[in-house]
This record gives structure tokens, sequence and C-alpha cells, in this order.
């Protein structure tokens, strides 16, 4: 039998997923010899005609990282897609936009206008141009994608059969996934998250929880935290209940809150609704005046409770 | 001609559902724009509804429970009361008008009550016009 | 005209891509090294609590989050006017040399360094780690693997996370380390400096032995006279974590020396049309276009930048290397691009002696290890030499704490007028009228801008394998008439 076809691309992408796939450390080896690893150019000398010239659904599947921030991205996620029986939005950009689709809180323009006239160590030269698709320079025409208005999550793009939360998805997860794959057992129903547990991530943290009665929020710095009790007991913001299972509370862990980089949990449309559904049930005040006092002490919901899934979610973006 | 705002109203079934109902048996008049989806407490309504309402269309959504003390769940209420003003903090965030949800306790008996409150919000979005998401 | 273009060639922010036309005769009329990608973390930043930044700017790249992570702390502590305890401090700089001797690792082995162990002119089939295993023996490529696994499970100690760490707040850091962790580390830390030395070793044995690579070190195709820069601390010996921003000029006597708040006063960025990627240059020099010497505002922040910006290496058998270097090459500065490749390996040494140093400190496992901020915070700049180069986070916030402007200045950023040129250069030399482009042209343009280690170059870690460059022809009327690759 011949060897699965497998693919990896990067869209929009910091590097820290294909990072993470090297991660799984010697098993990388037991990957090369499973698969016959047609397109990865991170790594491997493949070019995007090799793939144009492929039939329709010849990769076997394609984990494909990095959200669609630009024209380019967005043709190759076709180009992808065209090429492949299953595709996997693998890690947090992909899936869900993740930090960098926090740009929805903001407008193309006002970015541009940021980087190219008003940040303090920018010259403005041209009177101001900014970067465009198209230049003619004296030689002849060069040209850039054209950068879009919204950061997309792949699925909004293109059909996607799986996901791979995590930012990055941790290499114990990653490996999981290709030995299921490896052990050839019937692939999950269409739409499922792989990867990943089925619960919260407050459920594997190892962190004591009480009952909860917050009549106070504060800050990281703010406080030094008992290292046994849950930070949100302890009025540290955490989107552990409001975050899937998966990492192993890799962060609580650490002593820092969680901010929700395995995304929603299972069920789950909108992270930031599920936080604010959380946090409603762990507060102790009944009058509004003392209620608007204690939300004042939380810094930045939307930026906190969507940070890393703003494109995914239900809103996807603010009115401009 | 006049926009006509669609409000989503999560009524609870023990309150404010009453109330809505006794509204319409004394044929007290009130705007037409609320379309009422009744929940059995208000406790129950997720803030993801919300959100949702308002992604599907909504120029508003309007919630309402039993006074406080009154929930037939005892908390349900309590919840609600601190969760809608977080969530009115979040959508403003969004770029879209807190004004555009509303809580409000209402009671069996309270039919007038509710007409006025309807034809308030009514009003007021009629003010802010359209919603007109934009998602892309 | 025609038009060549190599695309994509490696990752910046983004797939870089170059575009080389051709005059009439067939000669290089110009060369356009194009970045296609903007996220815009400056603005979108904009409205966050100050004290997430060292856990959202490590988006920023995957290949190096303990920069920004460092960068962000540090610009944090500046906004909060705090001091930290100096197990906080120590902490912090232990995870990031650590850091360091790892990243160097993966690029001197896996992709740079190639070049040299294997040899330019060897068959691209065996520039890559494979080869160099080949030619130095088994045991290296073990060691490579293990140099990264140990690396790793440091930082994921120190950092919480080993990518996108999370332990560094404003005042200090979330989580100490027991006496247990500290022993573990002393041991990775020796082992590191044995593999520093090691690596040394390697060098010496196989590229300084060999004349012809010396000559090509030195030769005029890989050199451009221009300023470096350098982070240093009090003796101003180089420093990757903390201290004053030295530049000197391309003679090698100091420019200027800076503290991070008075950045500003020192670099500009330059825009072009053309590409999402501004040009980093010293302001008080100025914008002279793609030239370079002493009237032009281009710098280099690189390794050997570094190096030459600094009096020497806070370590010992690193500074021996480090006088060797400049003798064998013939004094300081060096403006020989591929030296860069030395230089990397002396601060990989530099770094595990360092490392090496803090795990034995006696105060490591203190726990007093952050401070709460009284102070209202206000604005502050944060800097680091990231491996690629010095890196610049300058945070603006309200008096609560909430950030109304950011700026950023990126690590490979700071090269992008140097590479440009070094690109330039090389097609220059090595497209010629009527001569064919051979793969061998083709690799030593790609060493012009590999010893730079643009990020995500070193991404392909120990996997076989470098880059693939594909250089395209096309007739004036945009036909493509030739195609070469090359292949790995
Ligand atoms: S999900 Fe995280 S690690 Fe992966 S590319 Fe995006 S930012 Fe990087
Ligand atoms: S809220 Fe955070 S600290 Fe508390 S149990 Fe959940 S994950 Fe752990
Ligand atoms: S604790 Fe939360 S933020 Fe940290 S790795 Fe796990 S899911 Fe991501
Ligand atoms: S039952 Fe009416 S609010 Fe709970």
């Amino acid at each position: 039998m011949p060897k699965p076809k497998l693919a990896l691309y990067w869209a929009a992408s910091c590097g820290g997923c294909e990072i993470a796939v090297l991660d799984i450390q010697e098993k990388i080896l037991d990957v090369a010899n499973a698969f016959d690893i047609v397109f990865w150019p991170v790594a491997l000398d493949f070019k995007y005609a090799d793939i144009r010239a492929m039939e329709d659904k010849s990769i076997d599947i394609c984990l494909f990282n990095g959200s669609i921030r630009n024209s380019e991205n967005e043709e190759l996620a076709h180009l992808m897609r065209a090429k492949s029986k299953v595709l996997v939005a693998f890690g947090s950009c992909a899936y869900e936009g993740c930090i960098p689709a926090l740009a929805n809180l903001t407008t193309k323009e006002e970015i541009l206008k940021w980087v190219y006239k008003d940040s303090p160590s920018t010259v403005v030269t041209n009177g101001g141009v900014y970067p465009q698709t198209h230049t003619k320079m004296p030689e002849g025409e060069i040209e850039i994608p054209e950068m879009y208005e919204v950061v997309k999550s792949l699925d909004q793009v293109v059909a996607v059969e799986y996901y791979i939360p995590g930012c990055p998805p941790q290499p114990k997860q990653i490996w999981a996934v290709i030995e299921y794959i490896l052990s050839g057992q019937p692939l999950p129903p269409v739409g499922s998250v792989l990867g990943a547990g089925d619960k919260t991530c407050c459920d594997e943290c190892p962190r004591e929880k009480k009952e909860k009665k917050l009549k106070n929020f504060y800050r990281p710095y703010e406080i030094i935290t008992d290292p046994n009790l849950c930070l949100l007991d302890q009025g540290i913001v955490c989107m552990g209940p409001a975050t899937r299972s998966g990492c192993e509370a890799l962060c609580p862990k650490a002593n820092m809150a969680c901010r929700g980089c395995y995304g929603p949990p299972p069920d789950c449309l909108d992270q930031g609704a599920k936080m604010v559904s959380a946090l409603g049930s762990v507060i102790d005040a009944q009058e509004t005046g003392e209620l608007e006092k204690i939300f004042d002490q939380i810094a930045d919901p939307i930026g906190t409770f969507y940070r890393f899934s703003l494109a995914h979610s239900i809103l996807r973006r603010k009115q401009p | 001609m006049t926009f006509e705002p669609k409000i989503i109203g999560f009524l609870c079934n023990w309150c404010s559902y009453s109330g809505a109902d006794l509204a319409g048996v004394s044929r007290i008049k009130s705007a037409p724009n609320l379309r009422i989806i009744r929940t059995m407490c208000s406790g129950r309504v997720d803030p993801t509804f919300i959100i949702k309402s308002f992604q599907l269309g909504a120029d508003g959504v309007f919630v309402m429970g039993c006074h406080l003390g009154d929930c037939h769940y005892a908390e349900g209420n309590y919840k609600t009361l601190r969760r809608i003003p977080l969530l009115k903090r979040l959508i403003k965030d969004f770029g879209i008008d807190p004004k555009r949800l509303r809580l409000e306790w209402v009671s069996a008996s309270e039919g007038d009550k509710f007409a006025e409150l309807v034809n308030e919000m009514t009003e007021e979005m009629r003010k802010l016009g359209p919603l007109n998401l934009k998602i892309q | 005209m025609k038009q060549i273009k190599i695309d994509p060639i490696t990752r910046l922010e983004g797939h870089g891509k170059i575009d080389i036309f051709l005059n009439d005769d067939g000669e290089v009329a110009n060369t356009y090294f194009q970045i296609p990608e903007l996220r815009g973390f400056e603005q979108f930043c904009v409205g966050r609590p100050v004290e997430e930044m060292p856990r959202i700017t490590t988006r920023i790249c995957g290949v190096c989050p303990e920069a920004h992570h460092m960068a962000a702390a540090k610009a944090c502590d500046a906004v909060f006017h705090v001091e930290l305890p100096p197990t906080g401090k120590k902490l912090r700089e232990l995870l990031y040399n650590v850091f360091f001797a790892g990243d160097h690792t993966t690029h001197f082995y896996a992709l740079g360094g190639p070049d040299f162990v294997v040899g330019p002119d060897a068959p691209a089939a065996e520039r890559n780690i494979l080869g160099v295993v080949k030619k130095v023996g088994l045991e290296v490529g073990g060691k490579v693997i293990e140099m990264r696994k140990r690396t790793q499970e440091v930082i994921k100690t120190l950092g919480g996370k080993q990518t996108h760490q999370v332990t560094s707040l404003p005042g200090g850091v979330s989580k100490g380390i027991t006496e247990e962790e500290r022993k573990i580390i002393e041991e990775h830390c020796k082992w590191f400096v044995d593999f520093g030395k090691f690596t040394i070793k390697v060098f010496n044995d196989i590229v300084l032995a060999n004349k012809a690579y010396v000559d090509l070190i030195l030769s005029d195709t890989f050199s451009s006279k221009i300023y470096s820069m350098g982070l240093v601390d009090n003796n101003n010996k180089v420093n990757f974590y903390d201290g004053k921003v030295r530049v000197v000029d391309p003679d090698g006597k100091e420019f200027v020396k800076y503290s991070p708040n008075e950045y500003l006063e020192n670099i500009a960025e330059h825009v072009e049309s053309w590409t999402y990627l501004k040009y980093p240059f010293l302001k008080k020099v100025g914008w002279k276009g793609f030239t370079e010497g002493k009237d032009s505002g281009i710098y280099r922040a690189t390794p050997l930048s570094r190096l030459n910006a600094a009096d020497g290496m806070p370590t010992p058998a690193a500074q021996e290397e480090y006088d060797r270097m400049y003798k064998t090459l013939g004094g300081k500065p060096v403006h020989a691009t591929l030296a860069t490749h030395w230089a990397r390996i002396i601060e990989l040494l530099s770094a595990a002696e360092m490392a090496l140093n803090l795990s034995r400190d006696p105060e490591i496992t203190d726990i007093n290890i952050r401070t709460i901020p009284t102070a209202t915070p206000t604005e502050g700049v944060g800097i680091v030499e990231a491996p690629r180069g010095t890196l610049t986070h300058h945070y603006t916030t309200d008096e609560r704490g909430i950030l109304t402007k950011v700026n950023l200045i990126v690590g490979t950023t700071n090269n992008y007028a140097p590479i440009s040129m070094s690109i330039n250069k090389a097609a220059r030399g090595l497209i010629k009228k009527g001569v064919e482009i051979t793969e061998g042209a083709l690799n030593k343009i790609e060493m012009a801008f590999r010893a730079y280690d643009p990020c995500f170059g070193c991404a392909t870690h120990y996997m076989p394998g470098k880059m693939p460059l594909e250089i395209k022809i096309y007739d004036s009327s945009n036909n493509l008439i030739d195609l070469v690759i090359r292949r790995p």
C-alpha cells in the first residue's frame, strides 16, 4: 500500500506551530517514514507549482496553520483545499484567528496609518504613501499581496474537516493525533476538534477550587498569588472555565492565568459569552453601583475574553 | 418609510411572560416590534443567545425576569443581574451601542409596565437606527 | 528588460520575495527584496493592558518568542518604574541565555553552517545537517538534537511553556526555581558549555583550517562597510539581556551609545511603497538610499555587529575566541558578512557560560522574585538583543496601564537594508551577461542573506534540507523563459 500523502502549510503564522511539529522530537522521523510528505515549505523544497500540478484530492491530509490575513493566504487556502481530502485547521490562528485577530478590533486604515505615518520612528516619505499592491519602478512593475480588512479563520474561506486547537498545539497532542491517524482507525465525524480534551482547562488544573465569592479583581502584577489556590478565586481573571482542556493547564502551573489559547470548550459557540456567564456566577454583589465598580477592575474584557478566538466568535470584529 | 426595529425579547416563563400575557389579554397597546422567546428563567438566557440574536439581525435585545427575590429558581435572576451589565460592556467593546441590550424585572401583574417598556425600547431603537451588523 | 523572481525565499514577517531586473545587456539593473505581510501588532495592542504584552507579543514570532517576551517585560518594568529583585532579573537572564545558546545552535548546524562545514561548492543535496553529520561524524547529529531538547526543557521550566513563554510580568517573574530544579539546570548548562567548545572546534577544524574558506569569508562580494550595532554592559562587553545600545562606525569608532529611552533620537524608519517592511536607519546620519559607508545611516544588528560594537565578551572562553577571530580576520571591525557565522558560535559559547554562571548563583533559588509596582504607569522602552538583532519595544499607557501607543523595531527589521544590499551585491557579482545562471550562483546569493539568519530560516531546525530557491526569468513581456530551481 502506498504511504498516505501529507502536506503542511502556513498562512499568516508566527512559525510557532511549525516549531511545535518539530518539537515532537525524534518522532518526526516516524512521521517522515509513515507519510509521503508532499509539501512543507518551511522544511522541504516544493513549489506552489508542484501542488498546482497535482490531481484534485490527491493529498490525504493537509495540516494548515496560520490565519487568512491577505490575498496570498486565501489563494493558498483554496489551493490546499482543492488538493486535499482532509484539511485540518492546525493551531489557534487557523482555527479561530488567535492573537493576530485582535486586529479585528481596529481597521486596516488605522493600522496602515499608524505604521507608515504616525509611529514616532517613521519618517514619512513620498507624501506618506502606504505600501501598494502594484508599484511601478523604473525597471518594471513589482507586486505584493493585498492586506484584508479583517483577519479570518481558515473555515471562513474554505470548508475544513478538523480543528487542532492551541497556540501552539502541544507537541504531545500533535503526536496523539498523528498516532491515531496512523492506527488506521476510522476518522472522527467531520467538524471535530482533535488533539484536545472535552472538558475545560479548570478540569486539568491542579489548583484547589472553592466556592467563589468575588468582590475584587486584581491585575496580575498587583498581587502575589497563593500557588495552590485557584487564581480566579484569588481575583485574577483566568480564562480556565471558558477554555477547552488539552494543554494540562500549563499557564496556571506557572502561576499565570489561562488566556484561553485552546479555544472554547465543547458545545460552546463563543468563548467571550461563556466567560461572561462564568464570571456572572462567581461575583458576589447585587447592587448596581457595586457591580459596576467590580467590573471596572476587569481590564479590557474583549481583549481578554477573546484573546485567541475573536475571528471565530459570533460577532468576529468591532463594528467599524 | 419609518424604520421598524426588530427586538428580541427573552422573557422568563413565570413572571415576565405572564406580564406580557396580561398586557395582551387586557388589550394594552404595545409596539409590535418585540419578538418574544419564552425561557424558563432569566438565568437560563445564555449570553450566547443574546450575541447570536444580534448576529441574526436583531436591532435590540430585551431580557425580562422576575423581580429580585421572586425568581422561581431562587438565584437565577441574580446571575442575570451580574451577567447583563458585563455583557453590555462587551458589546460596547464590539462597537454596538449598549442601549441595544436591556434588562428589566416585570412581574405577572405588571402588564402596564410591560407595554410601557416595550414602547420605550422600540422608540429608543428607532432613534438608534438599524444595527446593520458587519462581520466581514 | 528581463525580470527574475525569487519566491519564496524565506520567512520574515511573511514570505520574503526577491525580484531581480536585468537590463537589455543581461546585467543586473536592480533588485527588490519584498516582505508581503503586515499583521499590525503595534495598532491592535492599543487598548490592551500593558502587563499582557509579554504574553501577546510572543506571537510576533514563534521562532524567537523569548526575545519579545523579554523586551516586552523590560518595557513593562520601565512603564511602571519598577526595579526587579536581583533573583527576578537573574531568572529572566538565565532563561534568555539558554534560549540564545539553543537558537544559535540550530542556525549554525542546520541552516547557515552547512555552507561552510560541508562547503559552499558541495552538491546541494549534501549542504544540510546530514552533510554536516557525514563530514563531522555521526555523534554531531545526536548532539544537536540533544542540545535542542535540553534547551527546550530549561525554557519550559523557567518560562512555563516551551513556545510562547508566560512567566515574565512587570516587576519580575511569576515562578522561581527550587534547589532540585537548579541542580538539573546546572547540569544542562555544563553540557551547553561543552557543546559550545565542541562547536568552536568543529569550526576551527573544518572552516579555519581551509584557506579557501577563509578567502571566501574575506572576499569582497560578501562584505559591506556599514555601521555596527549591539547591546553592551557597563564594561562595554556584549550583553543580550540588558545594557546600552552602542553603535560603531565603519572604522570601528564609537558613534553613539544610547539608553533604551533615547532610541527615538537615534533610530528612524524609512518607508517604501513596494514592501510592507520599513527600513530602520541611524537618524543622525540619515537615509541616503541603499549605499554603504560612513555617510549612509544603514547599520547591521547581527552577531557580528554585536562583537564589532563591543570591546569584548563577558566570559573567558568566549573572550579567547573573540580575540582569535579578530586576529585571524585582520582586526576590528570585521565587515565580512560570512564572518557572522563565526561570531554566532562565539556568542553561543558566551551564552552557555553566562547561563552556567547564573545557574550557580547562590541567589538564583531565592523566593523574592517579584516587586509589586506602586508608581503610576506612564511610558517605557525595553531593549534586548534578539539573536537576529537589537529588539526595541516602546509603550505608552494611560494611568491605568492601558496601552495608548506601541512602537516596535523588531530584530530582523534592523537588517532589512543590509540584507537587501547584500543580495544586490551578490546578484551583481554573480549574474553576468552571457553567463548561465547556475545553481552555485543561486546558492551564493542565498548565502548572502542566510548569514543574517533572517527570521524563520531557523525554523528548519534539524530537518534535513534548506529553503527552496526558485529563480524565474521573464522576458520583457512577462513570458517565462527560464526557470532555475535549487533543490536541497
Ligand atoms: S497558533 Fe500560535 S503558534 Fe501557531 S502560528 Fe498562530 S500564533 Fe503562532
Ligand atoms: S480558573 Fe484558572 S486557576 Fe482556577 S481552576 Fe480554572 S484554570 Fe485553574
Ligand atoms: S493554560 Fe490556557 S493559555 Fe495557557 S496553554 Fe493552556 S489553554 Fe493556553
Ligand atoms: S424564574 Fe423568572 S427570573 Fe428566574
